[in-house]
């Protein structure tokens, strides 16, 4: 699970210094139960799926100030999207089969939302 | 043919454990030429040493082939054994088994092979070599130091009092350097300028130290023991010798609205000025870019009050040659920019600053009187916030990669000056980690923390938010687990510090080795920290790596040290493998001289014999061995392959790769 969260992100948590500077950046910290800076961490030390349950990763708003002040170029934004996409990806099931779609076809959705659908749901 | 005699190297486990010396040995010994073949575990050790030399006696050796380390690490070594066995030092060659065989093969099969394809090479090359002898050249007794702070004062000082003859060039009007514009100094906090100007005086007032301020180097020729240097005398627009230094022009001229450098644009200075009270020499400058008698010709009021007559607007540039045996390169730092942090506002209020301007803003000489006032509105901050590594620790992309070394220390002593002088202003410290390594540094912090109560905060500041006179502050505190929000009245920011401006172009001038940040390397890291790998260079403090003051004068001592073990000897042992035209197949090109970095090369008209006894005159090369550095540059520029290197020949490398390709 790390090699693929580091995988998806691009991101090598060992060049992190822990200096703070993502979390002192992020505004949405008060609505997060991790910060930008231990999303670093807690990927160098394998605390995926705690990060994964924890609350308020939605709440990161994918501003990139943690990505554009950080002085090691760590990118601690690209780890929870990687997490996020993760947590979509596990919901198990196909959500959605092939038969289904043609019933929700319709003039108003636009086909690009049930092919990103489909491929998020598929496994 | 030579009657050559192989010594391989165990050098204990670092060759033997991955390269069979046995094997190396025995192989190399069936080589043509080769009459004795061995191994030994150590072989510079005394005992290696003796085998050598009975070996040279006993099978009448002529060539000697040495399969061990570098040679940087143990030629001399071999040479010195082999001479006092009666051969020619230039008689042996070093196989390198070590950096260039063992340490970087892990199979000891491909290793040995290799190390016995580098000894047949070095074998090959023997047979060519010819006995060589050292020249000398005569040591000029005279040092230039570049740059006059603190390092290359202590340095101009220290090989003066040797009884040797310096000049120190210094770019600004004074010499002081950074130092002059620091208010107190770790970790006893006394007064910078009372420690400094002393010294400076003592500089100026020795008869062995002549001063060229506001100066700087145009030209560097020469080599070691013989430079021949070119100082630039910029036109000060006032005649040094007759300037008293009273101070009147600065006090009567009407351009008043000159950014005043000395205190890093805080104030405004006049067009004429003197830097500060202490300047040495205490002479008044022209600055040539404000002033307007210079620019449309129009006022002389300085000249007008001038009862000296000091002031002169026809002075121009001046160019002083001067020779020297040892250069000191003293050029020191600046704070970066801080154009790329702009998250800490710095350009959006001036109640962000940095350190250096800090420095300024408590200064009893600076733009407030030394009391602290917020230079946006002159009141009295209550909430200061410091940041640490501005700039410093970064990813190449983001600022500097190195710990700027210094900033640990001045922030906690400009956060425990602020407790002491203004017992009623909180003050916050965002670091990343403190690093006070150094005889009593981390005492000093802790005092910040427990005697003054100065809020060291483990974070980051990510923000800075100019907004209604305060700057709203958003930072991290790591411990606490909390992001933090602080109405400040000012922000300083540690920002890195980086070499000089003028570092690069010197070094070029100087052929002297940077490293990728513009710092001067060393010619080793840890045995010879104050010698530029170029010979005759000598390195003093920041101009080399971030230093504190203590740190730099202690380099600059050993830097002067260095200076005056050159400058006592009145010759210096040439380099015997120097390039050797030959006189038949030069065609007078002039390539070679065009690419000697030494200008060792010269032309001249010389006569042959031609055929039917007539006489030819022809333009050939000729080159001065005493400065000739043996880099080789000629010798690959020349088209007709008339240029040769001794000790280095072409045939000889020629049957290198041969022996190599066998």
């Amino acid at each position: 699970m790390i090699d693929t969260i580091k995988r998806i992100s691009g991101v090598n948590p060992r060049k992190c210094m822990k200096c703070g500077k993502c979390t002192a950046s992020c505004p949405a910290f008060e609505r997060m139960q991790f910060h930008p800076h231990q999303f670093v961490d807690m990927v160098e030390n394998g605390r995926i799926h705690e990060l994964m349950n924890s609350e308020g990763i939605d709440f990161c708003l994918s501003c990139f100030a943690c990505v554009e002040r950080c002085p090691r170029n760590v990118e601690p934004a690209k780890v929870i999207e990687a997490v996020r996409l993760a947590v979509v990806r596990q919901q198990g099931g196909a959500h959605l089969t092939p038969d289904e779609i043609p019933a929700l076809l319709d003039d108003e959705l636009p086909q690009q939302a049930i092919t990103a659908a489909f491929r998020k749901y598929r496994k | 043919m030579q009657r050559v005699g192989v010594f391989v190297c165990w050098c204990g486990s670092n060759i033997a454990a991955t390269v069979d010396v046995e094997k190396v040995a025995e192989v190399l010994a069936k080589e043509p030429g080769v009459v004795f073949s061995t191994n030994y575990q150590y072989m510079c050790s005394q005992a290696g040493q003796e085998m050598i030399q009975e070996s040279i006696a006993k099978y009448n050796l002529t060539g000697v082939v040495i399969c061990s380390c570098s040679p940087r690490m143990h030629e001399n070594t071999f040479r010195k054994t082999c001479e006092k066995a009666g051969l020619n030092p230039y008689m042996v060659e070093i196989a390198n088994i070590r950096e260039q065989c063992s340490w970087i093969h892990k199979d000891k099969e491909t290793a040995t092979e290799k190390a016995v394809i580098l000894g047949r090479a070095a074998i090959a090359k023997v047979h060519l070599n010819a006995p060589l002898t050292s020249g000398t050249s005569p040591v000029k007794k005279r040092a230039l130091v570049i740059g006059g702070g603190i390092a290359g004062i202590q340095t101009a000082l220290d090989i003066a009092d040797a009884g040797f003859d310096v000049d120190i060039v210094e770019k600004e009007p004074t010499i002081g350097g950074k130092m002059t514009q620091i208010d107190k100094t770790f970790p006893t906090l006394d007064c910078a300028a009372c420690i400094l100007t002393p010294k400076m005086v003592d500089a100026a007032q020795n008869e062995k130290i002549h001063i060229y301020s506001y100066s700087e180097v145009s030209s560097v020729k020469g080599f070691v023991g013989n430079f021949k240097v070119t100082i630039k005398k910029k036109a000060r627009y006032v005649d040094e010798t007759k300037c008293t230094g009273c101070g009147l022009c600065t006090e009567k001229c009407p351009q008043k609205k000159v950014p005043n450098a000395f205190n890093l644009g805080l104030d405004n200075r006049r067009a004429i000025y003197i830097p500060f009270a202490q300047a040495v020499p205490k002479v008044a400058t022209i600055d040539a870019d404000y002033c307007t008698m210079l620019k449309s010709g129009k006022c002389g009021v300085c000249s007008k009050v001038c009862t000296a007559g000091a002031i002169d607007y026809t002075q121009k540039d001046a160019f002083i040659e001067q020779e020297y045996g040892a250069i000191v390169v003293a050029t020191g730092f600046n704070p970066i920019k801080l154009d790329q942090y702009d998250e800490f506002a710095y350009s959006q209020s001036p109640d962000v600053v940095t350190s250096l301007e800090f420095e300024r803003l408590m200064n009893a000489a600076g733009p407030t009187g030394g009391t602290l006032l917020r230079p946006s509105d002159g009141q009295h901050p209550h909430t200061i916030v410091f940041v640490q590594c501005v700039g410093s620790r970064c990813d190449d992309s983001k600022g500097k990669p190195y710990c700027s070394k210094i900033c640990c220390m001045y922030t906690a002593k400009h956060a425990m000056l602020c407790r002491e002088k203004y017992p009623d202003t909180d003050v916050y410290v965002f670091y990343i980690d403190v690093r006070t390594p150094g005889k009593n540094f981390d005492e000093f912090y802790r005092r910040a923390v427990e005697e003054y109560g100065v809020h060291y905060v483990k974070g980051m500041v990510g923000k800075v938010v100019p907004e209604n006179g305060k700057l709203k502050v958003q930072a991290s505190d790591l411990i606490g687990n909390q992001q933090l929000h602080i109405d400040a009245d000012m922000v300083v920011l540690a920002a890195a510090i980086e070499p000089d401006k003028s570092a690069r172009p010197l070094a070029t001038m100087l052929t002297a080795s940077m490293d990728t940040n513009d710092f001067f390397t060393e010619a080793h890291p840890k045995l010879r920290p104050v010698e530029s790998p170029t010979a005759g260079i000598f390195l003093s403090g920041a101009c080399q790596g971030p230093k504190d003051i203590p740190e730099t004068v202690a380099q600059a001592s050993a830097a002067a040290a260095k200076v005056i073990g050159l400058l006592n000897k009145d010759h210096l042992v040439c380099n015997p493998c120097t390039a050797q035209p030959d006189e038949l197949m030069c065609n007078g090109c002039s390539s070679c001289e065009k690419v000697c970095p030494y200008g060792a090369i010269t032309y001249v008209d010389k006569e042959f014999r031609g055929p039917n006894r007539t006489t030819l005159l022809r333009r050939v090369a000729q080159v001065n061995p005493a400065v000739c550095q043996g880099c080789g540059a000629c010798t690959v520029a020349c088209p007709s392959g008339a240029m040769d290197l001794k000790g280095f020949s072409n045939k000889q490398i020629m049957a290198e790769v041969d022996a190599i390709c066998r």
